[in-house]
């Protein structure tokens, strides 16, 4: 402790420290051994060697794959788009009109959580299934073609998706909406704004953070997700989680699964900067106005 | 401005206004006019119902029954948002979102003014408040003082019929609440908009109001301006919330144009009862400045009272007395440390002394019932 004293300057070091342990070996680490591995050319078999000269992988794949990564913006996208329509007036209502309910309604967003998620994908087939609770009665009434389906499709795979992710979505917005003052409603309505205009000026901008947030963390992983592909989709579905999936665990292609990673990952940095960007603190005064 | 004399207009009318949350009664029936131009002040304990009536009158809470109007028009249903009215709330509720410009300009915009007239008019309201330059900074970045005048300037940039105003020096130290308290009363008599002013503080309300209504468990017991709140208190309770006194409290008599107490100790204290009505179990009252301390024997016209100096305590502008007498009585004594002329020290604990005052200087409250 007392050297604590002696050098206040070591508290936050301090405080770093188990995260940087944990983000050191768990994450840069191995972003760096991937990194080196998608300059790695041969086979499991005969061995792999590193050369510069490989950055091809990266043209290589990018030509071969361009295809599921164009699928996985798009699902990724239209997912989070989903999840946005569902969990921004599920979390207003939570937090502006729920009462007592709320902690209920709460729970009952994470509920699913308690079950796996191959699980639930799963479960989804059984839903979506050609004479399921959704499409069976369409059928007997006759609403819908008797040939028509929504397992296998784009469809499915977005929408296994959203399913997914959607509680990723509306906690954040949750939270930020529930922060939000109401007397700052009652000081909107005060100066002539409608419930529309108090909304418009002063919910949804200080929501802000919460879609911000929400929508990261529905998009990242909804675009590097396979497992939705996988069980939902059919072989024109498939997106780049599933070919670094399979690079990496069947065809054991090492150099092309990491230089796959690895474009995602810069695919998704750069999606996020242009996003906070788009939806900066500055924008955000401005807009609100 | 038209020098054409006028009938003050009623700007804000209450009548038997009633709010209750339940089962509980937080505004019982209040009747009330607020002239154009007023400063008037709601001034009561914690709980008595002030804000409650502010919001109704604000539109963010419905009387349970009742009728306001606002210039004459029956406003009792309409939206917050469609009353020319404006808040400005204990908190602030200034927007963290937005700049101060914007937080100014917000009543504005949503009314569609814009261009130079949006930037003359915050331009004024931020000058007016003495807030220049701060423009571009957001709420977070001010002080509390500052937050309270850009409260103020966004409310009253919308040049509303009437300002409501629910404690706003509230959260500010003493000495800033003070000269924010003169600041507004400036700014009210500039801009000569009628303020509906909530407080519990009966100091600010007494500097401020032109009247001022003492709210006691969801309804007023009097309505006056603050001289005559404090010389003439109708009620124990307004004299007791408003200043110091002393209350005289025995069996009631009459005895010509007087009003008689006869106190437990068997003294008998008088009062015109040209001050007001004592009903049947009312009290003679008096503040603690009007009692003249005298040494033990002398005479003295008027209501005497004979005790000992329990406590002194030297306040600078005033030295200030526990006198008790006989059956319990305590009074309060507050003299002037100019009348060190007629005697040239304090007086001390245990001294034995006679309290005098004249029969007018008293005041006069009633039953308890009639509040
Ligand atoms: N929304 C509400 N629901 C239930 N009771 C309420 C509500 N608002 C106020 N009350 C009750 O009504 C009474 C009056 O409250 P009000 O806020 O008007 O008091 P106040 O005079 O402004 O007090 P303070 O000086 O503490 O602000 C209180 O007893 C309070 O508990
Ligand atoms: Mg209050």
């Amino acid at each position: 402790m007392g050297m604590i004293r002696r050098h206040p300057a070591l508290v936050p070091l301090l405080l770093l420290l188990p995260g940087l342990v944990w983000l050191v070996s768990f994450y840069l680490a191995p972003n760096i051994q991937m990194f080196a591995s998608s300059f790695w050319s041969g086979t499991l078999e005969s061995g792999f060697s590193f050369s510069f000269s490989n950055w091809t992988n990266y043209t290589d794949a990018l030509g071969k794959y361009q295809q599921q990564y164009a699928r996985s913006i798009q699902y990724g996208f239209a997912a989070t788009l989903i999840c946005f329509a569902i969990a921004f007036p599920l979390a207003y209502f939570i937090a502006f009109k729920a009462g007592r309910a709320r902690s209920a309604l709460l729970f009952l967003v994470v509920a699913p959580f308690f079950t796996s998620y191959l699980l639930r994908t799963i479960g989804w087939r059984t839903i979506l299934g050609d004479d399921s609770i959704i499409l069976g009665p369409l059928k007997a009434a006759g609403l819908v073609d008797p040939a028509a389906r929504f397992l296998d499709t784009p469809f499915a795979v977005i929408a296994g998706i959203a399913y997914n992710f959607v509680p990723f979505m509306i906690l954040p917005i949750y939270v930020s909406l529930e922060k939000i003052d109401r007397r700052l409603l009652e000081a909107a309505q005060d100066l002539y704004a409608t419930s529309w205009g108090a909304f418009r000026r002063v919910t949804l901008p200080l929501a802000m953070p919460g879609i911000f947030a929400g929508s990261l963390l529905t998009f990242i992983p909804a675009i590097g997700d396979f497992i939705n592909a996988e069980l939902l989709g059919n072989p024109n579905t498939t997106m780049v989680g599933n070919v670094i999936q399979r690079q990496f665990l069947v065809d054991r292609d090492y150099p092309t699964a990491a230089a796959l990673s690895f474009m995602l990952m810069v695919l998704i940095l750069a999606g996020v900067a242009l996003y906070g960007r788009l939806l900066g603190t500055d924008e955000l005064t401005s807009k609100a106005i | 401005m038209e020098v054409t004399p006028r009938v003050a207009e009623v700007d804000v009318r209450l009548v038997n206004v009633t709010k209750k949350f339940g089962d509980a009664i937080a505004v019982d029936a209040i009747t009330l006019d607020v002239s154009d131009g007023e400063f008037f002040t709601l001034l009561g304990p914690s709980g008595c119902g002030k804000t409650t009536t502010l919001r109704m009158i604000g539109g963010f809470e419905q009387p349970t029954s009742g009728l306001i109007e606002l210039k004459g028009v029956d406003v009792t249903f309409l939206p917050a948002y469609e009353r020319d009215v404006n808040t400005v709330f204990q908190s602030y509720a200034l927007f963290p979102h937005l700049t101060i410009y914007e937080n100014v300009a917000f009543g504005l915009r949503r009314s569609g003014i814009k261009g130079d007239e949006l930037k003359r008019r915050v331009g004024e309201a931020m000058e007016l408040v003495q807030l220049i330059g701060y423009e571009k900074r957001v709420p977070a970045q001010l002080s509390g003082g500052q937050a309270q005048r850009v409260a103020l300037a966004r409310a009253l940039v919308n040049e509303p019929a009437v300002l409501l105003l629910d404690e706003p020096l509230g959260a500010l130290d003493l000495k800033l609440r003070k000269q924010m308290g003169i600041e507004l009363k400036r700014i009210q008599r500039e801009v000569g908009i009628t303020f509906i002013y909530v407080t519990h503080d009966q100091e600010e309300a007494m500097t401020m109001s032109d009247r001022i209504a003492v709210m006691n468990k969801g309804r007023y017991e009097q309505l006056a301006g603050p001289e005559t709140l404090y010389e003439r208190p109708s009620t124990r309770f307004v004299a007791g919330f408003v200043g110091a006194s002393n209350l005289l409290e025995g069996k009631v008599g009459s005895d010509g144009d007087d009003w008689t107490v006869t106190l437990p100790s068997g003294a008998v204290v008088r009062a015109p009862k040209s001050l007001g009505d004592i009903g049947s179990s009312g009290a003679i009252g008096v503040r603690p400045e009007k009692l003249t301390l005298l040494e033990r024997g002398q005479q003295s016209k008027g209501n005497t009272l004979e005790g000992t100096v329990v406590d002194t305590s030297y306040l600078g502008v005033i030295t200030q007395y526990v006198v008790e007498g006989k059956g319990g009585l305590r009074l309060l004594v507050s003299e002037q440390n100019i009348d060190r002329t007629t005697r040239s020290d304090t007086w001390r604990p245990g001294e034995q002394v006679t309290l005098t005052w004249k029969p007018e200087h008293g005041f006069v409250v009633g039953d308890a019932a009639s509040a």
